[in-house]
């Protein structure tokens, strides 16, 4: 038979069926010929003929069934009989549908950001070999290198193929305007190459071209080009005017570049340092690294720790106690938001298998409403194969309808989140901003649909069989079957219950957590306090007396504003992602403590800074006016620096320097501990200079105000331009969003919020499960609890006993959900901020919750129970 | 004795591509009574069996098929074999000599 003829049966049944009825219509009446013809009348004839042909149907049906093409058109026959059975029963369909569409929504959104924070790639050649450089000083590992450390370790290393510096730097950017800030970065010549990245127009910087006498260029990002200057393709060859100094714009780099580290960048520059060496000190760049083809991690990170401490011996004054650590690129990008990303996956599965067995447990449910159906469909002839496969479609069009939904709403919800994030989070994660279905996405829901499927198929497997046919047929008959699902469906609520349990204890532990961290110790008071960075064109105050002009000024303009209490000034404001500006120092006098190369965190601050925030004197006293630019040189120490350093003595009085150039300074007050780093770091030890006494080129003014601090932001910045409008601002925030926004507050914020919302659904999935088993339980049990109250229990102990039914399962499952919750809270415990993973109160608190929801879920139905008139049950057949 | 669809259907087919092998061309009923006369009322094929056998060789290609005025008049689907047909002819008819010698030398076994 031709193909064509194959393929044309596929999609004409009714043609197929016409021409066999032809045929068979043919055969019957040339046997009626036949048999007239041999002598009998011609209704004995036509008889004859019917029955010695038997049945017309069964036999068209015989051979239609022959044709294999036709096992499409009986599958299509199966789906539309599932969906006629869906739309009949709405109530069941809708609601199986939007459970799964639930769990399949919250765990595909999930993956979205796994994929897009883990699973790609980063867009660099062989990414896995490259590697990031820190020094390590006595504060920590992960600290800058100064230039020429970093081109020593250039030039004696042996591990990697190519070593760059990088640095992002705010650049003075001259247009029609005036003068505005800008995000550059400098990066040593052959950075982009190292990266594999070509730039889209133009050239990339020559090796060389990082010296100090280079002439300045300039290659643009993709996006400031486009921005700034229009995409106009003349722009190679143009100049713009960064700091003051003519640069040369000669490249534009690919539109979809990002560097991690960097948050976005406008203009790219090689870096100019001095080679001068009393410079070495200076510690105030990055490196980037490319391992050569074959180093292991080790062997480089081996090497660094070597070069480093050949350094330190040589110049002890700037370098001594550093060592140096590699880091890889990936750890760098993504390490802080891993193992949230994971728990969050975890959470969200976990309510996808509970929104399934919750299904599973409606389509049972409904399986046992038809056991007349299949029994029928049995005696017609329905092999367990064939009702198996209907099965599977039915459930597959539930999975399909859910799936569908749920991927439509995830692509909903991951645009939700992504402008949920805070900006400054979003700019270090530039990869979040392709974020999306892409088909990894697309083919994981796929995945996870299946795995739905084969659960139900497999549940219905397991049930078919063993369904004992002749009850069926009769009406009412008590089956054997009934007590296997009731079995089976408890054994899954018992499932359900314990996964809730371990939800809810983990969002309970991270939201304690949460509670924990933001009530953390600051040591200062951050209402009320508004801020706003500064940076003073370095050209115009390059003295340190301009500075210190300009700072009196501002604080003079600020307090005179309405509303504000007190002004001061600070390098570096408390509560930041990173406590920056570490210096080192060495003690004067007879101090046990002779190490010379101590470090400690350093901050210039004016004389009213602790008042304005709410700082604690603990000795000695604050700065005053007598501590300016002519009086003798005096700081101020933190608890964490007298208890490390003037263990058991006074501190008040003692000397210090920062290193051997410098002048002695005295120490004439121990304030409180203040968080300048983020809020679960430890307190490091900390020096206050007075600003009239040296100060940094860029600050930050900070205003305690009497109104909402919100409504002095723009005032602030208006005061500032009109002092003088060369002044660059940024960060206009209160110290509260400050602490809010902060990177390490944001992840347990939303962590703690997303596990709870997961946590708050499987509850009530599970209780409605629960409830759902009990009452099918009571309803299959009407003429047993009929009997009894008729045999005189009371309406209390009907209650009583299927309370205690229900009772026994939340027992089982809540004391199996606690034990796995230990466990899964032992696994958590590095996202966990002062809170144990066996917290008492958590673990109460969910049992209690959990418990007193399922009781109530199962007083309805056991009302239900008691309230059954034994008459009517008993009639009831 | 009356062939029912479970006994040896490989002798069904075999007995179809025989007779259109024989006949040329013939539709099902003629296949029905040329069996029937050859075998003095011995083997009579059931219509159903003899129509689905029809269909499944013709998905097979060993058949092919075409609407043709029959004798009575009446418009039948007139069956003949292909050139597959024939070959599978020749080795069934092979395979039942083979089959038949087996079965009567168990039978003479004393």
């Amino acid at each position: 038979m031709s193909m064509l003829r194959k393929v044309w049966n596929l999609f004409s049944r009714t043609r197929l069926n016409r021409e066999i009825e032809m045929e068979l219509a043919a055969h019957i009446e040339m046997c009626i010929h036949d048999n007239i013809a041999r002598g009998m009348t011609p209704d004995q004839a036509r008889r004859d003929a019917l029955v010695r042909f038997g049945s017309r149907a069964a036999a068209r049906e015989r051979v239609a069934g022959v044709d294999a093409a036709l096992l499409l058109e009986s599958l299509g026959s199966d789906l539309a009989y599932g969906c006629r059975q869906l739309m009949k029963n709405p109530g069941f369909g809708v609601t199986a549908i939007v459970v799964l569409a639930l769990g399949i929504c919250a765990s595909v959104s999930i993956f979205a950001f796994v994929d897009a924070t883990l699973v790609k790639p980063l867009p660099y050649q062989a990414p896995w070999q490259l590697v990031g450089l820190f020094e390590s000083n006595p504060l920590g590992p992960r600290f800058h290198l100064s230039y020429l450390d970093y081109l020593d370790w250039k030039r004696m290393n042996h591990v990697f193929s190519s070593l760059e510096a990088y640095d992002n730097i705010q650049v003075a950017l001259k247009t029609a305007n005036g003068v505005q800030r800008a995000d550059g970065a400098v990066v040593g010549a052959s950075f982009f190459r190292m990266l594999g990245i070509a730039p889209s127009l133009g050239r990339d910087f020559y090796a060389g071209e990082d010296t100090l006498n280079a002439p300045r260029t300039v290659i643009l990002s993709f996006s400031v080009w486009q921005k700034r200057f229009g995409g106009r393709l003349d722009i190679l060859g143009k100049t713009v005017s960064l700091d003051g100094t003519t640069t040369t714009i000669v490249g534009v780099l690919p539109r979809d570049f990002y560097f991690g580290p960097l948050d976005s960048v406008e203009f790219w520059m090689p870096i100019h340092e001095s080679l001068n060496p009393d410079l070495r000190g200076e510690h105030g760049i990055m490196a980037l690294a490319r391992l050569k083809d074959g180093e292991q991690l080790e062997t480089a990170r081996a090497e660094i720790g070597k070069i480093a401490q050949q350094l330190a011996a040589q110049y002890p004054d700037a370098d001594g106690g550093r060592g140096g650590t590699v880091v890889p690129l990936v750890e760098m990008v993504v390490a802080g938001i891993r193992p949230t990303l994971w728990l969050l996956l975890s959470a969200a599965l976990l309510l996808l298998l509970i929104a399934s067995i919750n299904v599973s447990g409606l389509l049972l449910l409904r399986f046992q409403a038809r056991q007349q159906e299949i029994a029928v469909r049995s005696a017609l002839g329905a092999s367990p194969a064939r009702l198996v496969r209907q099965f599977t479609i039915e459930a597959g069009v539930l999975t399909m309808i859910a799936s569908t939904a749920g991927i439509c709403s995830a692509f909903a919800i991951i645009h939700l989140l992504r402008k949920l994030i805070p900006h400054n989070f979003l700019s270090a994660m530039p990869y979040l901003n392709t974020i999306g279905l892409s088909w990894h996405v697309v083919l994981f829901a796929a995945l996870i649909g299946l795995v739905c499927l084969a659960l139900f198929t497999l549940i219905g497997v397991l049930r078919l069989p063993s369904a004992n046919l002749r009850p069926g047929l009769t009406e009412g008959g008590r089956n054997a079957a009934g007590t296997v699902w009731r079995r089976l469906g408890a054994n899954l609520v018992i499932v359900e219950l314990c996964m809730a349990t371990i939800l809810l204890v983990g969002a309970g532990l991270l939201s304690k957590s949460l509670y924990q961290l933001m009530h953390t110790e600051t040591g200062l008071e951050p209402d009320h306090l508004a801020t706003l960075g500064l940076l003073p064109p370095p050209s115009k105050y390059s003295r340190s007396e301009q500075r210190i002009a300009l700072a009196s000024r501002i604080i003079a303009d600020i307090s005179r504003l309405p509303g504000v209490q007190s002004v001061a000034l600070a390098h570096g404001l408390p509560i930041s992602n990173i406590a920056g500006g570490s210096t080192t120092f060495e003690i004067l006098g007879d101090n046990q403590n002779k190490q010379q190369n101590n470090e400690a965190n350093g901050r210039q601050v004016s004389a009213a800074y602790f008042a304005t925030i709410g700082a604690r004197l603990l000795q000695g006293r604050w700065f005053s006016q007598s501590d300016g630019v002519s009086g003798p040189l005096v700081a101020i120490i933190n608890h964490a620096f007298a208890r490390k350093y003037f263990a058991g003595q006074n501190a008040i009085g003692k000397h210090f320097r920062f290193d051997a150039s410098l002048p002695p300074i005295e120490i004439v007050g121990v304030v409180n501990d203040l968080k300048e780093g983020p809020l679960d770091s430890d307190v490091q030890p900390t020096i206050y200079t007075p600003f009239e006494q040296g100060a940094d080129s860029n600050f930050s003014v900070i205003a305690r105000t009497e109104q909402a601090p919100q409504t002095l932001l723009t005032t602030l910045e208006k005061t500032i331009h009109q002092i003088d409008p060369d002044l660059l601002t940024m960060n206009a925030e209160t110290m509260e969003d400050r602490i809010q926004n902060l990177q390490s507050t944001y992840l347990h914020r939303s962590s703690a919020w997303l596990s709870g919302g997961f946590a708050a659904i499987a509850l009530l999935l599970s209780v409605v499960g629960l409830y759902g088993v009990i009452a099918y339980s009571v309803s299959q049990r009407t003429r047993e609890i009929g009997v009894r109250i008729a045999l005189g229990a009371s309406r209390d102990s009907v209650c009583r006993l299927i309370l205690g039914q229900g009772g026994r399962l939340i027992g089982v499952g809540i004391a199996a959900g606690l034990l796995c919750a230990l466990g899964t809270g032992v696994l958590m415990s590095k996202l966990l901020f002062h809170t144990r993973p066996w917290d008492i109160f958590t673990f109460l608190g969910v049992t209690i919750l959990l418990a007193a929801s399922a009781i109530t879920a199962c007083l309805i139905p056991a009302h239900r129970a008691a309230a059954v008139e034994p008459i009517a049950a008993l009639r009831s057949e | 004795m009356v062939m029912a669809k479970n006994d040896l259907q490989g002798a069904l087919d075999l007995l179809i591509l025989k007779t259109l092998s024989q006949l040329g061309s013939m539709h099902g009923y003629g296949i029905v009574m040329h069996i029937r006369r050859v075998s003095d009322e011995t083997i009579i094929v059931e219509e159903g069996s003899l129509y689905p056998a029809l269909h499944r060789m013709e998905q097979s290609g060993w058949i092919r098929s075409n609407w043709a005025l029959t004798g009575y008049g009446r418009k039948a689907k007139w069956y003949s074999l292909t050139r597959v047909g024939k070959e599978q002819l020749a080795n069934r008819e092979k395979n039942w000599e083979q089959v038949a010698k087996g079965v009567a030398a168990v039978l003479r076994f004393a």
